[in-house]
């Protein structure tokens, strides 16, 4: 155990030396184009910033989807002279009733695998729909695996919004990605106030242009408020133009009285259109309603052809700013839900960085000298592997870009205590070992070959809990299942081959005299 | 402090003692558990935290109470938090639908107090987020435990095995228990701790029974309690030894590593003692207790080798 071949010393030597260029790297400048910038990311709990957890809430969209089949099957049924009575929405399912000697005709129809209406998805072996039959009356719902698709197309378009309007407020370096099929995950490094983004976020911004009306029907329209809650208007219910037109939204100013507003121009076909709509309607009142709350609801004075129009309301800058922002990023299709939120402000950031530091150099200099009171030059031998090892994990830790959080830093810590557990188990055994040996060679290297079963038993067993913490952690508490486990593994490392060839040099210089440990 | 103990302590007549001793502390942890029941934090029970600094040291906590008093937000608490003017206040209810749900709260609490309030940190855990949190905790303790079993079932005996589970067992069940008894919160990174005892007791247990399994080969003749005396005996520097420099280390973060590492750092150290009390005085008796000998090593030598 105590030989070591060139070879062998050649690779643990380079090993040591191209992982501590990395550790150094977070240290300096250094740009490379072949290696990048690597560095040791902070986690949001170092560097401050906002984690945010949105849950797309899809049951609206799925409410909807169904509307459209349901005005779908109306023209199947017709087209394929299946006679229905009584087609109703009812709790997200679709009912109706069809005479006995039709049913074959309908499942012939429905469980048809190139049928446009409800579709099979061959990856699943599924159709989109499912069908039962109760008391001759035929019920439609989404199967599993339709509200899952359902689910997924909702999460793609709602990330991709989510994306637009977090780029658009041009924070540093986010990070947007999906959770699941019906989550985002987002983080804001550097952001200690999310009431802005989370404001854009809350809403779905629909915007639709409708007329106002004076006719009070239950059919045709309907009463919105305005964002005050209290005014309120009649408008009609036909959508005369949506936020789908919108080419363009700035935020500017009204020269004549000094009014924040927000201009907008349309696409060709929008353009058309509310050319259109406001040669129709001169005199009445346009309602412009985000959200189903009216921003506000100008009279038509006189045709706009260009394509050009405002919206005013009693806006800040910073709110004209916000709506142009929803109104470019466009609607999110689903409402979404904050779940859960957590912010550090940089100066607890801060605070945390210096008390981990500290807390570092502390544990780490109370170790290096109960090592040395203890094992005396083999206590330095077991130091040197110590610094050598924390210089390893953080090599390591910068060739993967980890994240490094406030628990990681406790892990580093915990290694370090932990680290020199190796080094104990083998100095110990060859005490052992030295009392019925003569020779000093044998005595270590019988030592190192029965220490070794048990420092394997030993680190994989906290190798596992730092695995499934990994798995199951969640943010910083993962940092700390990184530092852990890397910890790990340099240890054995650094404990079997640095420290080991470090021993073995000592003992041939000292082969016949006595060694003290 | 001298760890070099002499080397032949009786450790086989603490046993029943020492055992009777970690029964009682278990029932009374489990009663705790059961009755007291644990104060979760809002990673797991859902609600608001706000970490808050004043500029004005004249403030006081009842000041600051009083202002949440008066914001009708249902169950709050408020404690000083480390420095003087660090206060941590928890919410039980969320409002998750409205966005300046936070900023209000900082305005409100900045006009009574006359000063301006800094928020430090601001968790927002919603009850399906806390529900998942809990129960990937629990799932993530007992997956572990079940890991380390079928470890320790593969490269020893049944009777090891056991063992070594027991005296997990034991040491998870005391730190929540103290935890319990204490009221102390228990978040995220507690489970993080409680793992990493899991991991840590089981490595301490591990090299023990690595001894014992040795001896057993050694002195095939001796019966299990000389064995696992003599090998409790041989391994019992070690023990201290890492178990004092992983005690240093959590010392450091305890005191110097701010306040939220505090419960981490305070689970971790009831874990290290108790774990290496365990591997001595649980862990190892049970051997004792199933009268493993050197057959049944050698049996499983046989089956490895078929």
């Amino acid at each position: 155990m105590l030989y070591f071949s060139k070879l062998k010393l050649a690779t643990i030597y380079f090993i040591i030396l191209l992982l501590s260029f990395f550790s150094v790297l977070n240290f300096s400048d250094f740009d490379n184009t072949f290696l990048g910038k690597k560095k040791v990311n902070l986690g949001l709990d170092l560097q401050g910033g906002t984690y945010l957890l949105l849950e797309v809430d899809s049951a609206p969209m799925i409410e909807q989807k169904l509307q459209n089949k349901l005005l779908l099957l109306r023209k199947e049924l017709k087209n394929k002279k299946i006679k229905y009575e009584n087609l109703k929405l009812i709790n997200n399912t679709i009912k109706f009733k069809i005479s006995q000697n039709q049913i074959e005709d309908f499942k012939e129809f429905f469980l048809n695998k190139e049928n446009s209406f409800n579709l099979y998805f061959s990856q699943y072996r599924s159709f989109e729909m499912n069908h039962e039959l109760i008391n001759g009356l035929i019920v439609i719902e989404y199967s599993k695996y339709g509200i899952i698709e359902i689910k997924n197309s909702t999460l793609e378009d709602s990330l991709e919004i989510v994306r637009r309007r977090i780029d658009e407020v041009g924070t540093n370096e986010p990070t947007v990605i999906k959770r699941g099929n019906d989550r985002i995950l987002i983080e804001l490094p550097g952001l200690s106030d999310p009431n802005r983004i989370k404001k854009l976020l809350g809403k779905t911004a629909n915007l639709s242009f409708r007329i106002v009306t004076d006719q009070v029907d239950d059919f045709g329209s309907e009463v919105l408020f305005f964002e005050d809650g209290v005014t309120k208007l009649n408008v009609n219910k036909r959508v005369v133009m949506s936020g789908d037109n919108l080419d363009n939204a700035i935020p500017s100013f009204n020269n004549q009285n000094n009014e924040t507003i927000v201009s907008f121009s349309l696409d060709r076909v929008g353009a058309k259109r509310f050319a259109r709509i406001t040669t129709n309607n001169i005199g009445k009142r346009l309602a412009i309603i985000l959200d189903n709350k009216i921003v506000s609801a100008p009279q038509i004075r006189e045709p706009i052809l260009g394509g050009n129009g405002q919206i005013s309301g009693n806006f800040t800058f910073q709110s004209a700013t916000d709506l142009a922002v929803l109104l470019r990023s466009g609607a999110l299709p689903a409402p979404l839900n904050i779940i859960e939120e957590r912010t550090v402000g940089p100066d607890l950031g801060e605070d945390s960085i210096k008390a981990g530091i500290i807390s570092l150099i502390i544990g780490f200099l109370l170790i290096i000298f109960y090592m040395i009171f203890k094992y005396k030059l083999f206590g330095i031998i077991a130091d040197i592997s110590l610094i050598i090892n924390l210089i390893l994990l953080l090599g390591v830790l910068t060739i993967f870009e980890a994240t490094l959080t406030l628990p990681g830093i406790a892990g580093i810590i915990l290694t370090v205590g932990m680290a020199v557990d190796a080094n104990v188990l083998i100095f110990e055994r060859i005490k052992e070992e030295m009392k019925t040996e003569k020779s000093n060679i044998h005595a270590f290297d019988i030592g190192y070959k029965k220490a070794q079963s048990a420092i394997i038993d030993a680190n994989i067993t906290t190798l596992i809990s730092a695995i499934i913490l990994f798995f199951l952690g969640s943010g910083p508490v993962k940092g700390f299942a990184v530092t852990l486990g890397v910890g790990i593994l340099t240890t054995l490392f650094s404990a079997y081959f640095l420290a080991r060839h470090l021993t073995s040099i000592f003992v041939m210089k000292r082969k016949d005299k006595e060694i003290n440990i | 402090m001298n760890l070099n103990i002499k080397k032949n302590i009786e450790f086989t007549h603490f046993y029943k003692k020492l055992n009777l001793l970690s029964l009682i502390l278990i029932v009374f942890s489990v009663l705790f558990l059961l009755f007291k029941g644990l104060n979760l934090g809002v990673d797991f029970k859902g609600g608001t935290l706000i970490e808050i600094r004043t500029n004005n040291s004249a403030i006081s906590i009842s000041e600051i109470r009083q202002s949440f008093m008066k914001m009708n937000l249902g169950d709050v608490t408020v404690k000083k938090f480390g420095k003087e003017n660090d206060f941590l206040v928890k919410i039980e209810t969320i409002k998750s639908d409205d966005p300046n749900f936070i900023k209000s709260i900082n305005d409100k609490l900045s006009a009574d107090t006359g000063s301006e309030i800094n928020f430090r940190r601001v968790e927002n855990v919603g009850p399906k987020v806390s529900n998942e949190l809990l129960k990937d905790g629990l799932l993530a303790i007992i997956l572990s435990l079940a890991a380390m079993l079928f470890y320790i079932w593969i490269r020893f005996e049944w009777q090891f095995s056991l063992g070594a589970i027991i005296a997990i067992i034991h040491d998870v069940i005391l730190t929540i228990g103290i935890f319990s008894i204490l009221s102390y919160e228990i978040n995220l990174s507690i489970v993080a701790a409680i793992l990493t005892i899991v991991g840590y007791s089981m490595n301490d247990t591990v090299v023990i029974f690595d001894r014992i399994r040795e001896n057993l080969k050694k002195y095939p003749k001796n019966p299990i309690s000389t064995i696992s005396n003599t090998s409790t005996n041989e391994t019992l520097s070690r023990t201290l030894i890492t178990s004092v420099t992983t005690l240093l280390a959590l010392i450091s973060i305890y005191i110097f590593g701010g306040e939220i590492l505090k419960g981490f750092s305070f689970a971790m150290i009831v874990g290290v003692l108790v774990g290496t009390y365990s591997s001595i005085f649980v862990a190892t008796p049970i051997l004792n207790y199933t009268n493993v000998s050197s057959k049944s090593i050698l049996k499983e030598d046989d089956n490895n080798t078929v």
